[in-house]
């Protein structure tokens, strides 16, 4: 679908071309503008149903699956979707609680270790979806059951333990309660990772091989390195999300949670598109705010928490079916 | 194969493969009888009709519930709510059966499915939302609405009817459950209807080239609605089934189904592209998962484990299959 407007836009002249460079630009950024907007509105309507509620309380509690959205983000913007990122949080949680607890001295090569463990699933993960030339999808839900398995295999039930200073990393804010630790920890993690990256020519590769894969061959990409790098940084996003739920949990649960869901439905209200080559990463850091404050609102006006799923549903739907909606009348205006 | 001159062993070695890859199903066939004869070997003198009917007993609803992966497939699709539906369909009509008797009960738990279906075609079909996304949000919201249901009816109860565990629990001749009765028909009207019917060729030209089904006249919106009402009522009946096989329901009876039924229609040889593949391979695909996991139960293999050998298992027959079967 992408394609075929693609060629209509490029048979309609470079005036029209650059327009549609623009405007594309443009309703890229008027996307996350609204996204931000929507946000603002949400709090401020939070705030009136719950004074006490701060940003801090938020940024915590999304902080793991704020992660995953990213790493989530990153593979689906190089085409592919990885659909292990849960099991991969859990384990990566189990690893990092298990080996805090028993060694908390070493807590900071502990740190580096798990992180360099992430990295190393994505990799394997990466490795596997070129060598095998199965689809992305068939190869993620396969390693989905193995890396469930292995945090099975390293902690049966739960368990574990952290040490003060990676709670005290996310927890309260920086003066001003607008700024929470949590949310400074994720920016300037996924700004260091991504920016230089996104500014490199890896990173123009990782959007080329999303947007069209042939065409990036032709043009002297390397295809499989970049898959590979870029199912390895989702990992290791992973890995950041499974030390942050050690550090805001305080132990390792082998059982992964929802991430999948809702770091997909993260990407996709953050403006990333799911057949590649599109979007950013502040959008869907957004997006999981976004949904974060919906479960807590709901929680404040004391729906029913089955309930509370059933409309944190229809409002996914509702905004993917206005998306693609959007998206249709652009394409056939 | 046994040749000892190499370049025979490699002509004979590509005649055996341009063989299979003209005859998909003979290699699944082939892992299939390995599996049983590993089973064989592990534990002797456990194949026997026992061991035949239950593991068709439990591929049934597995392979029911694959039939809707690989019809949503070969459009491009998927359809990630067949599990939560089954569920809810088991769950509905064990609440209804006191009041309306089983087969009402199960017809009317079937209404809600269809209109899940219909919600998630309409959202495919006409407004062009990703299926992925569109089946996953449909199952939060099912699921939700199974619990709210849940709660409401917690004075109600519920009941597996005795005709429903006939059909999923019980045996014809000793090896041949009932299911088969509902499953037989039903794999017909797939299979030849996939082959034969203009409907079913529609599918497979929808998933190969969308813009050229569309230029031929092809309305594939409504195509793609009446798809995704087909696969949630397939996916519907599977529960039910599955239902009778256990005996008892919950609001999340099926759920673990669903990965293993992208399994099925994967190992199968149907591809996630569209335009490739068919349901006789994922019939076959459903008896292996069912068979690898009575092995790995054999085994006695910790949950862990055997979570680790089923991944690692569906990925190498999916690797292995690509390179059987792909066009060289």
């Amino acid at each position: 679908m992408t394609e075929a407007a693609g060629t209509e836009e490029r048979g309609a002249g470079r005036g029209a071309a650059a327009r549609g460079l623009i405007g594309r630009a443009m309703r890229g950024d008027a996307w996350t503008v609204g996204l931000v907007a929507i946000f603002v509105a949400l709090f401020v309507f939070t705030k009136l149903l719950q004074p006490a509620y701060g940003l801090d309380a938020l940024a915590i509690a999304s902080l793991p699956v704020a992660f995953a959205a990213v790493g989530q983000a990153i593979v689906v913007i190089s085409g592919g979707i990885d659909l292990s990122m849960g099991s991969v949080i859990a384990l990566t949680n189990v690893t990092s609680a298990l080996l805090l607890m028993n060694a908390p001295e070493l807590s900071v090569p502990i740190v580096l270790l798990v992180l360099l463990i992430g990295l190393g699933i994505g990799v394997v993960n990466g490795v596997l979806v070129v060598v095998s030339r199965v689809p992305d999808i068939v190869v993620t839900l396969a390693m989905l059951f193995v890396w469930a398995g292995v945090a099975l295999l390293v902690l049966g039930s739960p368990g574990g333990g952290s040490v003060p200073w990676l709670r005290e990393l996310i927890t309260g804010t920086l003066g001003v309660e607008l700024l929470p630790r949590a949310l400074i920890v994720l920016l300037v993690v996924v700004g260091v990772v991504w920016i230089p990256l996104r500014r490199s020519r890896l990173g123009l590769s990782i959007y080329a091989i999303g947007s069209d894969q042939l065409a990036a061959f032709r043009s002297g990409v390397n295809v499989a390195r970049t898959k590979i790098v870029a199912y390895g940084l989702a990992g290791l996003f992973a890995s950041l999300g499974g030390l942050s739920l050690t550090a805001s949990t305080g132990v390792g649960t082998p059982i992964p949670g929802p991430y999948l869901l809702l770091s997909v439905a993260a990407i996709v209200l953050g403006g990333v598109s799911l057949a590649g080559g599109r979007g950013g990463l502040l959008g869907p850091i957004v997006g999981i705010y976004i949904l974060g404050l919906i479960r807590a609102d709901l929680g404040f006006l004391r729906v029913e928490p089955a309930f509370s799923t059933v409309i944190q549903g229809v409002i996914m739907v509702a905004v993917v079916m206005v998306g693609a909606y959007l998206t249709l009348r652009r394409r056939t205006a | 194969m046994t040749a000892d001159a190499t370049p025979v062993r490699t002509r004979s070695l590509g005649t055996l493969r341009s063989w299979m890859r003209d005859r998909p199903l003979v290699p699944l066939f082939i892992l299939l009888a390995a599996l049983v004869a590993l089973l064989e070997v592990v534990q002797p003198g456990i194949v026997g009709p026992s061991f035949v009917s239950n593991t068709m007993r439990f591929a049934v609803p597995l392979a029911i519930l694959a039939a809707c992966q690989t019809m949503t497939m070969l459009t491009g699709g998927i359809d990630l709510s067949v599990a939560v539906v089954a569920s809810m369909t088991s769950y509905v009509m064990a609440t209804l059966v006191g009041d309306v008797g089983w087969l009402g009960a199960s017809l009317l738990a079937l209404i809600p499915a269809a209109l899940v279906g219909l919600v998630n075609g309409i959202g495919v079909g006409w407004f062009r939302v990703h299926p992925l996304i569109m089946t996953i949000s449909m199952s939060l919201i099912v699921s939700g609405a199974v619990n709210v249901y849940a709660r409401m009816n917690i004075a109600g109860g519920t009941r597996v009817p005795p005709e429903i565990s006939w059909l999923g629990g019980q045996d014809l001749l000793g090896f041949l459950p009932n299911s088969l009765l509902v499953f037989i028909p039903l794999a017909a009207i797939v299979l030849v209807g996939l082959r034969r019917f203009g409907y079913g060729r529609l599918l497979y030209a929808v998933g190969d080239n969308e813009t050229a089904a569309r230029l031929a006249g092809v309305r594939v919106g409504n195509v793609l609605v009446v798809l995704y009402v087909i696969s949630a009522v397939l996916a519907g009946i599977a529960g039910l089934i599955y239902a009778g096989v256990i005996g008892s329901v919950t609001g999340r009876l099926v759920d673990p189904y669903l990965l293993p039924s992208v399994a099925a229609a994967v190992i199968g040889g149907t591809s996630i592209f569209g335009g490739r593949g068919g349901y006789a391979g994922t019939i076959v695909g459903a008896l292996i998962l069912t068979v690898l996991v009575t092995l790995l139960t054999v085994l006695q293999a910790p949950e862990a484990v055997r979570q680790v050998l089923f991944g690692a298992i569906i990925l190498a027959v999916a690797a292995a299959y690509t390179r059987i079967t792909e066009e060289s």
